[in-house]
């Protein structure tokens, strides 16, 4: 395997689970505002909070792990996505900071507030909106290049049906995601009452999801046709996207094993995400950026690879024991601990 | 204030990110290593005091490591939006810290929310501790590796230039360049001491509020003992970063010092002015010990900025930023060595309140230094971004907007800023030391006033 395979591969799996993570959690949040508004709290949120809590951090340093490997692995491509993005970025990094921050003021200061609620309820949405962007762009076509430099077409941007269509998908895939691990979670902790409220959450955007993807199918047909054939070169893999989709709908409709549901879940993003990143190359930044021109030099590329696989043996055991600890403590989890 | 260009826009905002950042990021490094030794002495001389004060600078200190946490994320992403062609270089030289940083945080990440959950919840103490040491030692491993890419904008190495390309890259030659190792270790005690002396004040305010109860004291004597042991380190680490700079990076020293012929026996000018004819005025001048400092000889010579082209030169304000950097420390110095020398002798008070006026001091003062080093480092850098290939202005974006996003993110400080403050007041106002003692441990507030 060559380096920029190897490095893609590393970057989308991060990308991949920062999907998962940051949809739990960012979805998270918009159920614990909403439940609020409609006098639901004391069902969820102390559920909420519980898993929350410890692994907010975590989740955080996904994305950082994403962008700095990008630089490190094909500087070209930060290079033009930092051109391009200073507005969307700023905006996401802003949110993001926001989000954060006033997380751990409301958890760890004395006062609960609703006004933290309600901004991190709305953060958890208006991130995968922004965030999204940088996908979008990445199709080709938002981008000119001139001799000042490297510049985003907002107007297109911001007119485009593809790019409307990716922020629906992310905005409904996180409260899908968010609300098939909750109810897992739920269920865990023998909590009746959240769990009777989450899964009927899932199941509520369960369609939403499925339309939007199909919606962004379509869209891509019309946008990046080249990118939408190699798409559909891999249909099967979209196809066992859709079947892990009926897996876990069914599961959760039939309310036994949210374990497992979760899994489908989980599943049933890797397929559609890995089959999207594979149809998307050999472009990593279409037309400017490919994966062979852009990669980094052979050195950087061997020191990169050696300290990521070190960094795995060191992260590992400790996400292992992280997990142990909060996730898979039942004890904990139901709040015995 | 659109007129202004991309580049200074550009650097407005990375500086109002850094100088934001570093507040946190400095006490992000330095605080676990204090509540580390507060918890073990807790242990170790099954003493609750210290053990209550681990708990109530964890309870503060996570508030301010989710800003820490944040506003790096910032800085990580700015530094592609704004330095887009940097970073290009970055990228292929540098890229392997800025990625093992992210690991090192990662990793005390993890543990940090490990620590956070688990105070109750060993039968035995020491295991709770033990959480503590991955927590210190990914803290001191980020500040480490990121450290090092900025050591290598000041002395790059590990990569040759032919026809534009960069070839021959060695990614860990371009790691330990030179600057890295007397940075990375100034860097780490300065983070220390400062965070030392940020506790050290908030007890000491505490004390002079009638707060005098053996809980402060004890506070008192750990952090106050920790400014001067790690003040001690940072004198060294000062000194050795004068003498890296007279060896590998002349003009940054000389432009600090005013120094302007090379010569054999240079003074050391503190303070003062400099007239039209870049002459120095008013200032105290120490005879020969810019050589010694420089070179560890009365007589050494001294490079001076005569040696190099006017548009290579930073602005020489940057005097003012060392030389009060330099004068806080040793006032951190001082104020440490005579609190401990007043407690040492029995018929002296160190609870005095002049003496807890001037420790409270320092800690606003500890801070402050923090960012006048960071000004020194990075404008005494000028007008190289990474120094003798690429210029600050080469580095910059060209898309618009970037005024916007100055006060975009000048808003964002402000409110985060603010909720820092008013969090963290509200969290100890309602609560003091007392009462907490008296809840978590019962039986030993008896024994307590028993003696």
């Amino acid at each position: 395997m060559t380096y920029e395979l190897i490095g893609i591969t590393v970057l989308w799996i991060f990308l991949y689970g920062y999907l998962i993570v940051a949809s739990i959690d960012f979805g998270a949040g918009f159920f614990a505002y909403y439940a609020k508004i409609t006098r639901q709290d004391h069902l969820i949120n102390k559920l909420i909070s519980r898993y929350l809590s410890p692994v907010w951090e975590v989740t955080n340093v996904f994305f950082v792990f994403f962008f700095v490997g990008l630089v490190g692995f094909f500087p070209d491509s930060a290079y033009y996505f930092g051109q391009t993005l200073l507005v969307p970025g700023s905006i996401a990094i802003v949110l993001i900071a926001i989000r954060g921050s006033f997380y751990a003021f409301e958890n760890y200061g004395s006062k609960q507030s609703s006004v933290y609620l309600f901004l991190y309820g709305a953060t958890g949405l208006l991130i995968p909106a922004s965030l999204s962007t940088a996908l979008t762009i990445s199709e080709g076509g938002f981008i000119k290049e001139t001799s000042e430099g490297v510049h985003l077409l907002t107007g297109a941007l911001l007119t485009s049906p593809y790019s409307w269509s990716v922020v629906f998908l992310a905005i409904v895939s996180v409260l899908y995601v968010s609300s098939a691990f909750l109810s897992f979670y739920a269920h865990r902790a023998d909590d009746k009452g959240a769990l009777n409220l989450v899964r009927k959450y899932a199941l509520f955007w369960s369609s939403p999801t499925i339309i939007a993807s199909l919606t962004t199918f379509i869209a891509m047909s019309q946008h990046n046709q080249e990118h939408f054939k190699r798409m559909m070169d891999l249909w099967w893999v979209f196809g066992l996207s859709v079947g892990f989709f009926m897996i876990a709908v069914f599961l959760i409709y039939q309310g036994k094993y949210y374990g497992w549901a979760f899994i489908a879940v989980m599943f049933q993003f890797l397929t559609a995400f890995f089959g999207y990143g594979a149809s998307h190359l050999p472009y990593l930044l279409y037309p400017y950026v490919t994966l062979s021109e852009g990669v980094v030099n052979d050195a950087m590329g061997l020191a990169l690879v050696i300290a990521f696989i070190a960094g795995l043996f060191l992260l590992i055991p400790s996400l292992v024991l992280l997990m142990r600890m909060f996730l898979f403590d039942a004890d904990y989890v139901k709040g015995k601990k | 204030m659109f007129e202004l260009d991309n580049v200074l826009l550009s650097r407005l905002l990375t500086s109002l990110t850094l100088g934001f950042h570093i507040i946190f990021a400095t006490i992000g490094v330095g605080v676990p290593l204090l509540i580390s030794i507060a918890e073990f002495m807790g242990i170790k001389k099954k003493d609750p005091n210290y053990t209550l004060l681990a708990r109530r600078w964890t309870r503060g200190f996570i508030i301010l490591v989710a800003v820490g946490v944040v506003t790096g994320t910032a800085i990580g992403l700015q530094l592609s939006l704004l330095w887009p062609s940097f970073m290009q270089v970055a990228g292929n030289v540098i890229s392997l810290p800025l990625f093992l940083e992210t690991f090192a945080f990662f990793f005390e990440a993890i543990f940090l929310g490990a620590y956070l959950y688990t105070w109750d919840r060993f039968k035995k103490p020491i295991y709770h501790w033990l959480l503590s040491i991955p927590v210190v030692f990914g803290a001191g491993m980020s500040a480490f590796f990121i450290t090092t890419v900025n050591a290598f904008m000041n002395t790059p190495q590990g990569f040759d230039v032919k026809d534009g390309a960069l070839v021959n890259v060695q990614p860990l030659v371009a790691m330990f360049n030179p600057a890295t190792p007397t940075k990375v270790f100034h860097v780490l005690s300065t983070a220390y001491m400062t965070s030392a002396a940020i506790l050290a004040a908030i007890t000491a305010f505490y004390i002079i509020r009638k707060r005098n109860t053996e809980y402060h004291k004890k506070a008192l004597k750990l952090t106050v003992g920790s400014i001067f042991i790690f003040a001690l380190l940072t004198a060294v680490a000062g000194d050795l970063s004068a003498k890296f700079l007279a060896h590998e990076q002349p003009e940054k020293l000389a432009v600090a010092e005013w120094h302007f012929e090379t010569e054999k026996g240079a003074d050391l000018i503190l303070f003062g002015r400099l007239n039209e004819e870049n002459e120095v005025e008013n200032a105290l001048r120490l005879p020969n010990a810019l050589s010694f400092l420089a070179t560890g000889d009365f007589n050494g010579k001294v490079v001076g900025l005569d040696q190099f082209p006017e548009d290579e030169i930073a602005p020489f304000w940057v005097h003012y930023m060392f030389d009060l950097m330099v004068l806080i420390g040793f006032y951190s110095l001082a104020i440490s060595l005579l609190y401990l020398i007043v407690a040492k002798v029995k018929k002296w008070n160190e609870h005095n309140k002049w003496l807890l006026w001037l420790i409270f001091l320092n800690g606003p003062l500890a801070m402050l230094a923090i960012e006048f080093g960071w000004i020194y480092a990075e404008v005494g850098r000028q007008p190289w971004i990474l120094r003798g290939y690429m210029k600050v202005a080469e580095g910059a974006t060209t898309s618009p907007n970037v005024g916007w996003m100055l006060l975009l993110f000048l808003l964002l400080y402000t409110v985060l800023g603010t909720g820092v403050i008013t969090v963290l007041r509200k969290l100890f106002k309602n609560n003091p030391a007392e009462s907490e003692l008296e809840r978590h441990y019962p039986d030993f507030k008896a024994e307590g006033e028993e003696r």
